[in-house]
């Protein structure tokens, strides 16, 4: 026990006398939280818009009022002709132009329909896509206002209802997303290039001829790294919690032990990934390349799982983030507990255990 | 027996490292490795320290076999490895705090086996060990080697890039660990270090030339040595290859050393020779033979055979 702990310190001053890494370890989790949270987003918000008004009635300057109104837009050009709409786009600026056909205002009220037209410009398709949703929307909105004194016959007018997440903010998905992100990258690349070093600094040899034993050098390896991907994880949560309100409706005990959990599974996958390189170099690049991209693409945390193909389905089910995902959106969001929650704490804790044992199986207890 | 190996022979893939090895050093005693680099030291303490399988052969170290008991090895061996491989990111005093408790003992417990070595690097005890000059560093790896007590060390190449005082520290260091009854198997290529030794063994290509001691060495070297010097070195090389009688020719320092083939050698009638091929400042004079000559004459031995 004394050897591990002397391990252990061991390995704290590594990390604490290393700065620059540190920076990094601390900084980019903050950076990244603060870019998914505000910069990437799929809400619109402010989008520059166009009118090619040819009617110039009463009804139109009401719904340009209404448009205007709304948070969502801002009317930033009036047009005179379609031939405007083209250039307009071209300049970069606009993403759409909304076209009132002439005497909108007699149509609507001698013919009981009149003409508009959304035009987008879907070089950015989410962009163009939520736009035009917005805008049809409020002309929605604005016909369902006109026609309030006449009651219609054989009318379906469905209720959504918006579950976890009524107001759809894209932050509550990029929370949990990054934050499974971040500690599967933080831990797998701090301990998986932890081995490697010892390795390429030729300390190794030393503590091959001395009475360590292999699965003190690997937990001794795993352990400092626990507390700083904790700190890593509470720093992401706080962030969540204060700047962008992300609610934690379940028990934060159980998130601490699912977060926990998670972070365990990244550093032992970091340490199978050292035990079987032998550089720093090579360590580093597999952890980017092997778990990064699986981690984000794969994990159900941008694309949903359900829609991707059967065999892509299935990998997904090796991705440790896969299971923390559903874990901590059910308990963030949905409040839900353990019961519920029981089969994936399950597969981590199995992967743990798995990645360990192969690891200290793996470790050379000689030179070749 | 300390150490013992027997037929240890060791290949990597076509390249023959070490073939035949065998030799035994007693308790207590200071054995020198000498040989050039890739000789195969190197391959040699890695296997004895158990951080290797031998191809064959079979070898003891404090009485526990290197493959069957390989723990016991590693609990009762120190090993300091030719490369410096301590923590450079930390302090002289953490480095030997770290190693002390791996070992399950304490600084404070094994300090009157150290006391001697560590003296000279204690002044700088919260330094990193990345910013040791070379001797330091040689000296606190020492120290990490032998703060568990030891019974066997294996120092592998100590002196390399070591400056001539503290070389000559570290060899009286090792005489007195000797004294207190730890075996040491050093290496060095080095042959003006093989004189500190107890006993040596001169290794070249994977192969053992001979083992004895130094002095053993040195009186039994077969014929008569002369040093050799005229005004230009590379030509008087070039001329010696050339007299009828040479057996062998070296550059040693300033000096050239020659042996003859004939046993009824006279200085003057090579000087005559030197002086027909118009040498100037021609010196002839008989000196005693060096481990460096006695490696020299055993490995052109050697190759004979070979070929």
């Amino acid at each position: 026990m004394k050897r591990f702990r002397g391990f252990v310190i061991k390995e704290f001053y590594h990390i604490f006398r290393d700065k620059r890494t540190l920076v990094i370890l601390f900084g980019m989790p903050i950076v990244q939280i603060l870019l998914f949270g505000y910069a990437v987003t799929n809400e619109i918000n402010n989008v520059d818009l166009a009118i090619l008004d040819k009617s110039k009635d009463a009804e139109t300057q009401k719904i340009i009022h209404d448009i205007a109104a709304s948070k969502y837009f801002k009317i930033s050009d009036i047009l005179e002709d379609e031939g405007q709409i083209e250039a307009i786009f071209k300049k970069g600026k606009v993403k759409a132009v909304l076209v009132f056909a002439p005497n909108f205002d007699k149509d609507l009220i001698t013919n009981g329909s009149a003409g508009v037209q959304i035009v987008t410009d879907a070089t950015e398709p989410n962009v163009a896509n939520s736009v035009s949703n917005y805008l049809s929307s409020i002309l929605q909105k604005y016909q369902t206002d006109i026609n309030k004194a006449i009651t219609i016959p054989y009318q379906i007018v469905p209720e959504t209802k918006m579950y976890y997440n009524p107001e759809l903010k894209s932050v509550f998905m990029f929370v949990p997303g990054i934050m499974t992100v971040i500690l599967m990258l933080v831990s797998a690349i701090m301990t998986s290039i932890s081995i490697t070093r010892e390795k390429e600094m030729g300390t190794m040899e030393i503590l091959l001829v001395s009475p360590l034993k292999p699965h003190q050098v690997i937990l001794g390896k795993v352990f400092p790294y626990v507390f700083l991907a904790i700190i890593n994880a509470i720093v992401i949560l706080a962030l969540g919690f204060f700047v962008f309100k992300m609610p934690v409706q379940g028990s934060y005990f159980l998130l601490a032990l699912e977060s926990i959990l998670f972070i365990f599974s990244a550093l032992s996958l970091g340490i199978l990934i050292s035990t079987i390189s032998e550089t720093q170099q090579t360590a580093m690049m597999t952890s980017l390349m092997g778990l990064m991209l699986p981690t984000i693409l794969l994990s159900g945390f941008i694309f949903p799982i359900s829609s991707m193909p059967v065999a892509l389905q299935v990998i997904s089910n090796i991705i440790p983030a896969k299971w923390f995902i559903i874990l901590i959106k059910g308990i963030l969001l949905k409040g839900v507990g353990i019961v519920v929650l029981w089969k994936e704490t399950v597969v981590l804790l199995f992967m743990i255990l798995l990645f360990i044992g192969v690891s200290i199986k793996k470790y050379k207890i000689r030179l070749e | 027996m300390s150490i013992s190996l027997k037929n240890i022979g060791k290949s990597y893939g076509a390249v023959k490292a070490l073939s035949n090895i065998s030799f035994d050093v007693k308790q207590g005693e200071l054995f020198g490795l000498i040989g050039p680099d890739g000789a195969g030291k190197t391959t040699l303490f890695r296997i004895l320290t158990t951080l290797l399988f031998p191809d064959n052969g079979e070898a003891k170290v404090s009485g526990y076999d290197i493959i069957r008991d390989f723990k016991d090895i590693r609990s009762h061996v120190g090993y300091m490895p030719g490369r410096f491989s301590l923590y450079q990111d930390l302090t002289v005093e953490e480095n030997l705090n770290f190693f002390a408790t791996i070992f399950g003992t304490t600084i404070a417990e094994n300090y009157d086996l150290i006391k001697d070595i560590y003296e000279h690097i204690e002044p700088f005890k919260d330094r990193r060990a990345g910013k040791l000059s070379g001797g330091m560093k040689q000296k606190l790896a020492l120290s990490c080697a032998l703060i568990h007590k030891p019974r066997v060390l294996f120092l592998d190449e100590p002196t390399t890039g070591v400056d001539p005082v503290s070389r000559k520290e570290l060899w009286e260091m090792l005489k007195r660990l000797q004294q207190k009854g730890i075996t040491i198997l050093v290496s060095t290529a080095y042959m003006d270090e093989a004189s500190l030794c107890d006993r040596i063994a001169l290794i070249q290509d994977g192969t053992i030339l001979k083992i004895d001691r130094p002095q053993v060495i040195i009186d039994t070297f077969p014929s008569k040595i002369y040093n050799v010097k005229a005004d230009s070195t590379y030509r008087l090389l070039q001329d010696l290859a050339l007299y009828p009688d040479t057996h062998s020719v070296y550059p040693f320092g300033e000096y050239s050393h020659f042996t003859s083939a004939d046993p009824d050698f006279k200085p003057s009638d090579l000087m005559r020779f030197l002086q027909e091929k118009q040498h100037s400042g021609i010196e002839v004079s008989e000196t005693p033979a060096t481990i460096e000559d006695a490696f020299m004459e055993l490995s052109k031995a050697s190759e004979l055979i070979d070929n």
